[in-house]
């Protein structure tokens, strides 16, 4: 079903013409503008790492990522930030070409990568302004931006200690935040909330939710199946480099008559450890 | 290419140098340790004790002429040899004892003053500026090899005692009475640190290798080069500021081992200008040491290992291209010409220590051997370690 723009009036009783882009967040996930399209995308190393996978994420949509150890997740992360090339296919995110137009696919996105990695020597703030500084923000804004980060991700009391002296959580909640202070478009997030206390990982999924409130798109990857099911719109399960599996976590319990979204994920993966070498 | 991005990572950079202490001890605590304990040991401290050295003298120009002038010269340049005070002055019959005294190390040169000396001193000065009306003389040198000071301290002395015997110290260009070292001596009062307070600029910088090796492997290791490549920064930018950061950090070095050795009696007779070029060829050499240290980052599978490979690069250029390598033997003094310390160390000692003008060919063919090899080591490191960049 199509939603037609309509024609507002102002309270002075003059046509106010709807911005377009908060229109497409109005409409139902399908209907909206894809922010990211995959076509047939594959990476070779030594094994097939992803294998012809077409996916398309719609603007303003929490996509959860999921697969074992080794399935392709970080290397379709990868190739979409631009850190690897595909062997084969393409992709679009925020409308740009992932090979022909990859600094302006940077512009658009924020990675928080799997590994916490940030500069320990520097202070939480000192880190956020590095970030920002990196894609080119104006100073009073990322200082505004910054404060509000870190008071939203409960840092703002460790701000000026240095990041070497921090927790485990709090280095993976500044690393989260470090991804999002130019306020990308588009987040990926290479499972955010691992090894954190539950505190930390629920301060988490409120800030994620709050992304997607304010229309951002988010990929978000993790192990961790009752986060995507209380967070994701959709869920993809990738095993062995292909899509094995696409809906909603809703959809997906039903189809395979589980009672989790976890049962489900290991009806289709399988009980064998995987090992990621 | 974007300056805000270049000068935010470079400040990053500086900050970790600031704040990490191995980084802070090896590039600045460590020439701070080492310029003191070397300025104490070889004379920097305690200026009145600066040790002395046996020079035997053979004046034939004394024995085979009788004409008065002359012996005035060649006694006038003795005494003053003498009066420098660091030279220990002894007088040889002949030149097979003077050798025999030399070759069982009683003494650590042998000068031999020809016959003609005395006679190329008046008619230099019967006519300064007329080289046809010299009669030119040439004075023999034999130094121990094996020392140190001999083969770095003792010719330039002559040199500077000798330029003050004939013009007053005016460092005329041309003289009738020639040594084997060509440049002059401008300090009056020269101890065995002096001569080696050049190659500590070298000594200290050399240091970098291991600390840009190792922050860019801990960087690898640790997932940073490739979160930078998430954002829009490009290794363009990115090698840039390591560049600007060194070279940041290369200055203050410099500033820091130049303000300790003048507090320990270094002081170069030189203009400004040429202090300013002498850091300039520091920072220049820095960038062979950052060079060096993206190769070793290259090669190093982690921090710990990068660490063990900076030193296939930082020995040879301490061992081979500072002031130690003025006590090597002549084989490992020709390989000194393979490292770039070398030409630095060179050139600084010509600059600062001998006074040699900035125009002479020697300085001019170290900086221009200097430059080419930073510059391509440089771009070397730069090429290899992108690729590791790109493929992180």
């Amino acid at each position: 079903m199509k939603v037609e723009a309509e024609k507002v009036m102002s309270p002075a009783g003059s046509p106010q013409v709807p911005d377009p882009e908060a229109m497409n967040q109005m409409l139902p996930l399908g209907e909206r503008r894809a922010a990211i399209e995959i076509e047939n995308l594959s990476k070779k190393f030594d094994v097939v790492a992803v294998d012809g996978l077409t996916l398309d994420v719609m603007e303003g949509e929490l996509f959860g990522l999921l697969g074992p150890n080794g399935a392709g997740k970080t290397t379709l992360i990868n190739m979409l930030c631009g850190l690897t090339k595909p062997t084969v296919g393409t992709a679009k995110v925020g409308g740009y070409d992932i090979i022909k137009e990859i600094d302006k696919v940077k512009d658009q996105i924020g990675v928080c990568p799997q590994e916490t990695a940030l500069f320990p020597y520097l202070s939480g703030r000192e880190n956020l302004d590095l970030f920002g500084s990196l894609y080119l923000m104006p100073k009073d804004a990322l200082k505004k931006r910054s404060q509000e980060l870190l008071a939203g991700i409960g840092l703002l009391e460790d701000a000026n200690r240095r990041v070497g002296k921090y927790s485990g959580g709090m280095k993976r909640r500044l690393s989260l935040i470090c991804a999002l202070v130019h306020e990308p478009e588009i987040a990926f997030l290479d499972e955010p909330t691992v090894a954190m206390d539950p505190q930390s990982r629920h301060a988490v999924w409120g800030f994620i939710r709050d992304l997607t409130k304010d229309g951002k798109t988010v990929i978000l990857t993790t192990h961790y199946m009752e986060e995507a099911q209380e967070l994701c719109d959709r869920v993809g399960i990738i095993d062995h480099g292909k899509l094995i599996a696409l809906g909603t976590p809703a959809e997906l319990i039903e189809k395979y008559s589980a009672k989790h979204l976890e049962d489900v994920f290991l009806q289709l993966t399988g009980r064998n450890i995987r090992e990621e070498l | 290419m974007k300056t805000r991005r270049i000068i935010a990572i470079a400040k990053r950079d500086l900050k970790r140098t600031a704040r990490e202490p191995a980084a802070l001890f090896m590039i600045f605590l460590f020439p701070i340790v080492f310029v003191i304990a070397f300025g104490g040991a070889f004379g920097g401290i305690g200026g009145s004790s600066s040790p002395t050295y046996g020079v035997g003298v053979v004046n034939l120009d004394n024995i085979s002429t009788g004409v008065a002038t002359g012996q005035q010269w060649s006694s006038l340049f003795v005494n003053s040899l003498s009066a420098t005070k660091i030279l220990n002055v002894q007088a040889y019959p002949d030149n097979e004892t003077a050798q025999m005294d030399l070759a069982q190390g009683k003494i650590q040169a042998v000068m031999i003053i020809p016959s003609g000396f005395g006679a190329s001193c008046s008619s230099f000065l019967a006519s300064p500026g007329d080289a046809s009306k010299w009669v030119n003389t040439t004075v023999l040198l034999y130094f121990d090899s094996g020392s140190l000071f001999a083969t770095q301290a003792i010719s330039p002395i002559f040199q500077q005692v000798l330029g003050t015997l004939l013009d007053g110290g005016q460092q005329t260009v041309a003289k009738p009475i020639s040594l084997s070292t060509p440049s002059l001596v401008n300090v009056q009062k020269t101890s065995a640190f002096d001569y080696m307070a050049p190659g500590m600029f070298a000594f200290a910088s050399i240091f970098m290798i291991m600390i840009v090796a190792q922050s860019f492997a801990l960087d690898k290791e640790n997932g940073l080069l490739k979160r930078i490549r998430m954002t829009p920064t490009s290794p363009s930018e990115f090698m840039m500021s390591q560049v600007l950061s060194n070279m940041v950090t290369a200055f203050i070095q410099a500033a820091i081992v130049f303000g300790l050795v003048y507090l320990m009696g270094f002081r170069p007779l030189v203009s400004s200008i040429t202090i300013v070029l002498s850091f300039g060829l520091v920072l220049v050499f820095s960038l062979c040491n950052v060079g060096f240290g993206l190769i070793t980052a290259t090669i190093a599978k982690s921090s710990g290992a990068a660490t063990g490979i900076a030193f296939l690069f930082l020995l040879p250029q301490l061992f081979l291209g500072t002031f130690v390598g003025a006590s090597l033997s002549g084989a490992a003094q020709s390989a000194s010409r393979f490292v770039p310390s070398f030409y630095v160390t060179d050139a600084l000692t010509s600059l600062l220590l001998r006074g040699a003008p900035m125009t002479s060919p020697t300085i001019l063919l170290d900086i221009a051997i200097l430059v080419v090899s930073s510059v391509a080591i440089l771009i070397v490191g730069i090429l290899l370690f992108g690729r590791i960049l790109r493929e992180s």
